[in-house]
């Protein structure tokens, strides 16, 4: 049990060997965070501008909308980004195995994010439900795809760093490209987490 | 230089400048008609004059482009050209069809050129910038086909590097995109809307790509700055362009009758366009800071940085200010599309392809790295005399088209364009000014070339 909780939590007694640098990664990697944030973020504005003056259609469409499904989609990308981080924890703490196990669960969390919104989609193509259905509609599909399109590229990016990580690229002293890896991803996972409440809640 | 086949670039450098000369030639004539309406008519009708300046411009920068590969991809590949003789066989071929088209355009009416060339059969002529016969566009089909099997070849058997990856995939989608000028729906939406896909996905799509591949590579060869942090940043520049680009394509499709959520997309990501031109100007300056060593060819590292601000005032700047759908309602069509349209291309790509000449040329001359100190500050005076004379071109352009769209499409009472026409005259007038400038430094260009031959080279600093 307690070895359960240590590998879990990473408690242990060993320090951090490497002073976390900030910010992590690689410099290139924050730079394109940076911008694809900046689209997001004009999706998300334009969104919320236009939802005032839509108020009505945009809150009755939203009902239509499996909350659920988001609610545990966002459950899948917290624990997944949780994953990652222990993972870079791990190789933090020179221990490869458990790091390449943590991998392997943050890319099962983020496939099973990729699962529940294929089904919402394939819900709304059945409904006849397109681009051009309504202003709503516009914006909840293109953002949700959108994101779904960064997901998808995610987790290839997951992939190659459990790929790499299993063998052996990453040491105790380097691992910056796995930190920008889990960078891009933490990204994707915020992005998530704003468009969760802002589509789905409010 | 390492490799003898890259010889094989300097016919192409060579065409291109020549074919540029023509551009410009044509540029000031069809300036002049914007004030002078019957100004060499009819020998030089307005609507020629403006298909050979902006067919050329696309003809002398695909020599460019291929003339730059066929120097860099061996340099970068490590090993000798594929095909030389293809390459210069090639050459021949795209020479000739060029300018038989050129021609044609110039010596019979464009309906029978249609005629003559049996545009009938497979019609494609008669769209903006498109206007190549038929059998024209096969040739370029031909041409780029073999062009890329040469450097495809040359790639494959030699050094991998980001650097040539990137080119080749900018080539391949430069090919690739030009297909859809062979297909013309009869639905005048669809046939608009394919005509973005050439016109758009080739210049803020996979051009951006041979710009970004081209200005790493002068940039590694003038500054000796490392290759893994110049690759770093090219992967970065070109994913944005890609994903700013390709969406962005939406920006042309606000008004011909494509679905609605292109307003909204089309404006969100072409907003974004800017972005990977900025990356490129903090990348061509920190290199240069960063640099290694001096270059003793100093003009190609002013071309280059030049290249990187340029395409960011030009093709950033300038593209946004009429890039989103409730401000392209109005700019839509005027002079401003005319401004951001002289400033993007002259900064992106021309400055590029005279960058990677100014760097090849001096070893294509057999000199070791640079031309003498006399050619140097002749081209380096070119250079700033083309460009101011360009961002002068794109202010006057902008004024007009301001006043344009102010009269023409917001006022309370608005005149029609003839009569708007007239009353922005004095800003064609400036701009024929700055354009006969810049024929001044494009003719200094040229010179760079022919002076200083005798004298020795500059030395680099020890």
């Amino acid at each position: 049990m307690l070895y359960a909780t240590g590998f879990f939590f990473n408690i242990g007694n060993e320090k951090l060997t490497k002073v976390m640098k900030y910010p992590p990664g690689d410099l290139a990697i924050w730079i394109f965070i940076m911008a694809e944030l900046l689209v997001f973020g004009l999706f998300f504005a334009s969104y919320a501008v236009t939802r005032i003056d839509n108020i009505e259609l945009f809150e009755f469409y939203q009902q239509s909308l499996d909350r659920r499904a988001a609610l545990w989609n966002t459950l899948a990308l917290i624990s997944s980004s949780y994953f990652v981080v222990q993972a870079v924890l791990a190789i933090n703490r020179a221990r490869q195995q458990q790091a390449f196990i943590f991998m392997l669960l943050a890319l099962l969390m983020g496939l099973v994010f990729m699962a529940i919104k294929t089904q919402e989609f394939a819900h709304h193509i059945d409904q006849g439900i397109t681009l051009s259905t309504n202003t709503f509609y516009m914006f909840y599909l293109s953002m949700a795809f959108f994101h779904y399109l960064h997901v998808a590229l995610g987790l290839i990016v997951l992939a190659v760093l459990a790929n790499n990580i299993r063998k052996g690229c990453y040491s105790q002293h380097d691992y910056n490209g796995l930190e920008s890896g889990a960078s891009y991803w933490h990204m994707v996972d915020l992005v998530w987490i704003i468009l969760f409440p802002l589509v789905y809640v409010m | 230089m390492k490799y003898t086949s890259q010889m094989v670039a300097k016919p192409y450098f060579i065409a291109a400048i020549g074919l540029f000369i023509g551009q410009i030639l044509f540029g000031v004539i069809m300036g002049m008609q914007y004030v002078v309406g019957d100004f060499l008519f009819p020998e030089i009708p307005f609507n020629v004059a403006r298909m050979v300046h902006t067919n050329l411009l696309i003809v002398w920068l695909l020599f460019g482009f291929m003339g730059a590969a066929y120097y860099m991809v061996p340099d970068e590949a490590e090993t000798e050209l594929h095909s030389p003789f293809l390459a210069k066989l090639m050459f021949w071929i795209f020479l000739v069809a060029g300018a038989l088209t050129i021609l044609g355009y110039l010596l019979v009416p464009y309906a029978t050129l249609a005629e003559i060339t049996m545009n009938d059969l497979l019609p494609t002529m008669g769209r903006e910038f498109l206007e190549q016969p038929t059998i024209t566009k096969i040739g370029i089909v031909i041409v780029a086909l073999a062009f890329l099997y040469n450097i495809g070849m040359t790639i494959l058997k030699g050094r991998k590097t980001v650097i040539n990856l990137v080119l080749l995939i900018g080539l391949v989608g430069l090919a690739v995109f030009f297909l859809f000028s062979f297909y013309n729906p009869d639905n005048i939406v669809l046939d608009k809307m394919f005509w973005w896909f050439v016109v758009h996905l080739w210049v803020e799509g996979v051009w951006e790509l041979i710009l970004g591949s081209l200005l790493a590579y002068v940039l590694i060869k003038t500054t000796g700055v490392d290759r893994e942090v110049i690759e770093k940043w090219l992967y970065v520049i070109i994913a944005m362009a890609l994903i700013t680009g390709l969406i962005g394509t939406g920006h042309h499709f606000f008004w011909i009758g494509t679905p609605g959520y292109w307003q909204w997309w089309g404006s969100i990501f072409s907003a974004l366009e800017p972005i990977p031109f900025f990356m490129m100007t903090i990348f061509a300056f920190n290199m240069v800071n960063k640099r290694r060593r001096q270059h003793p060819n100093k003009p190609a590292v002013l071309w280059a940085l030049g290249t990187a601000v340029m395409a960011f005032l030009g093709a950033g700047v300038w593209g946004f200010l009429h890039t989103l759908s409730f401000v392209n309602y109005y700019t839509h069509g005027t002079q401003i599309t005319a401004a951001h349209g002289h400033m993007a291309f002259y900064g992106a790509y021309v400055m590029i392809v005279l960058a990677i000449i100014s760097y090849a040329m001096p070893m294509l001359n057999g000199r070791k790295a640079a031309n003498s100190q006399l050619s140097q500050i002749v081209e380096m005076w070119s250079f700033w005399l083309m460009t101011i004379s360009m961002v002068f071109i794109t202010l006057f352009l902008t004024g007009a088209g301001i006043v344009q769209v102010y009269l023409q499409r917001m006022s309370d009472a608005p005149l029609p364009f003839m009569v708007v026409q007239d009353k922005i005259e004095l800003f064609y007038w400036l701009r024929e000014g700055a354009g006969i400038i810049f024929l001044i430094g494009l003719i200094v260009y040229v010179a760079s070339f022919f002076v200083g031959r005798d004298q020795p080279e500059v030395e680099l600093p020890k």
